[in-house]
C-alpha cells in the first residue's frame, strides 16, 4: 500500500496540540511538508515543527485564527511562499464551550460554530482554487462521534461537527471532477487537553461504554488521516471514517 | 492588449481550448466543453483580470464568448 506523501504540502489547523499535533507528525513522517497552524500556543507549535525537522522533515508554524478570513488568507499565502501550495488540508481546529442549552449564551454558540465550522469553510476556500488548478487535492475534516451520538452539554459542538459531515459530502460532489477528494474522520473519546476537562466520574461511565474498553490516543486517529491523504485512498470521497473504539457503530 | 483579446486569452487558458475555437458565438458549455466549475473559475479569472465583481445573477447570463466580451466592455469601457 502506498502511503508515501513525499513532495506534498499539508496544512493542519489546530496542530499544536492533541489530535492535530499527532496528525501533523504523522503526515510529516509519511513525507509531507507540513504547515503547523496554531491560534495561541506558539511554543507548542514550534515544538511540533522542531520535532519534524529533527526527524529530517520540513515544517512551518503559521499563526492564524481560522475564523478570520483575512488571517487565513495571509497564513495560506505565507505557507505557499515557504513550503509551496497546499495539497492536503486537514480542518482540525476545534473548540468546546460546553453547557446545557438552557444555560448556553449566544457567544458560546457563535464561538464554537465560528472555529469548528466557519473555520473549515474559510480554510477550504483559501486552498481550493489551487487544488482545482493542479487537479489534485485532499481535504480531510475532523468531525466527532458527538456529531452522530449527540451529547448532553454539547449542542453547539455537536451541531458544528455534524455540519462538517454535510459540508464534507456536498464539497466532495462539487470538486470530485477535479481530482479532489473530501472526507471526514470522526474520532471518539481521545486523550487530549480537550477531553482532560471532563470530570473523572463521567470519564469512567464513558469508558465503560467503549467496546474496546479504553480511551483512544491521538496517534490512533492520525493513521486514518494519513491514509485518506494518500494515493491509496484515491477512490474514496464523501466518506466518514469512525475512529472511536466502537462506542458508536 | 484590447479587452476582447484579453478575454479570449483567459478563455483559452482556463478552458484549455485552442484559440480558433473561441468564436464570438461559441457557447461555453455546448461548444467549449465547460462545466459549472469551469464557469465559476472563468468568472473569477475575469474578476481578477479586470478588477471588478461579477454577481452570480450577472454571471448566469454569460453563456457565450460574445456575452463575456460585451459584459466586460460595458463595465470597464473601451
Amino acid at each position: 500500500m502506498k502511503l508515501d506523501l513525499a513532495g506534498k504540502v499539508a496544512l493542519v489547523t489546530g496542530a499544536s496540540r492533541g489530535i492535530g499535533r499527532a496528525i501533523a507528525l504523522a503526515l510529516a513522517e509519511a513525507g509531507a511538508k507540513v504547515g503547523v497552524n496554531y491560534a495561541a500556543s506558539s511554543e507548542a507549535a514550534e515544538e511540533v515543527v522542531s520535532r519534524i525537522k529533527k526527524a529530517g522533515g520540513e515544517a512551518l508554524a503559521v499563526r492564524f485564527d481560522v475564523s478570520q478570513a483575512g488571517e487565513v488568507l495571509e497564513g495560506v499565502q505565507k505557507l505557499k511562499e515557504t513550503l509551496g501550495p497546499v495539497d492536503i488540508l486537514v480542518n482540525n481546529a476545534g473548540i468546546t464551550k460546553d453547557t446545557l442549552l438552557l444555560r448556553m449564551k449566544e457567544e458560546d454558540w457563535e464561538a464554537v460554530l465560528a472555529v469548528n465550522l466557519k473555520g473549515a469553510f474559510l480554510c477550504t476556500k483559501a486552498v481550493l482554487q489551487g487544488m482545482m488548478k493542479r487537479r489534485f487535492g485532499r481535504i480531510i475534516n475532523i468531525s466527532s462521534v458527538i456529531a452522530f451520538s449527540g451529547n448532553v452539554g454539547q449542542t453547539n459542538y455537536a451541531a458544528s461537527k455534524a455540519a462538517l459531515i454535510g459540508f464534507t459530502k456536498s464539497l466532495a460532489r462539487e470538486v470530485a471532477s477535479r481530482g479532489i477528494t473530501v472526507n471526514a474522520v470522526a474520532p471518539g473519546f481521545i486523550e487530549t487537553d480537550m477531553t482532560a476537562k471532563i470530570p473523572e466520574k463521567i470519564k469512567e461511565t464513558l469508558v465503560s461504554q467503549i467496546p474496546l474498553g479504553r480511551v483512544g490516543k491521538p496517534e490512533e486517529v492520525s493513521p486514518a488521516v494519513v491514509f485518506l491523504a494518500s494515493e491509496a485512498a484515491s477512490y474514496i470521497t464523501g466518506q466518514v471514517i469512525h475512529v472511536n473504539g466502537g462506542i458508536y457503530m | 492588449m484590447s479587452v476582447e483579446e484579453k478575454v479570449i486569452e483567459i478563455i483559452v487558458e482556463k478552458l484549455n481550448v485552442s484559440r480558433d475555437q473561441v468564436k464570438p458565438e461559441a457557447s461555453f458549455i455546448d461548444d467549449l466543453g465547460a462545466d459549472s466549475l469551469d464557469l465559476v473559475e472563468l468568472v473569477m479569472a475575469m474578476e481578477e483580470a479586470f478588477g471588478m465583481e461579477i454577481s452570480d445573477e450577472e454571471a448566469e447570463k454569460l453563456r457565450t464568448v460574445k456575452d463575456v466580451i460585451d459584459y466586460v466592455k460595458s463595465k470597464v469601457g473601451e
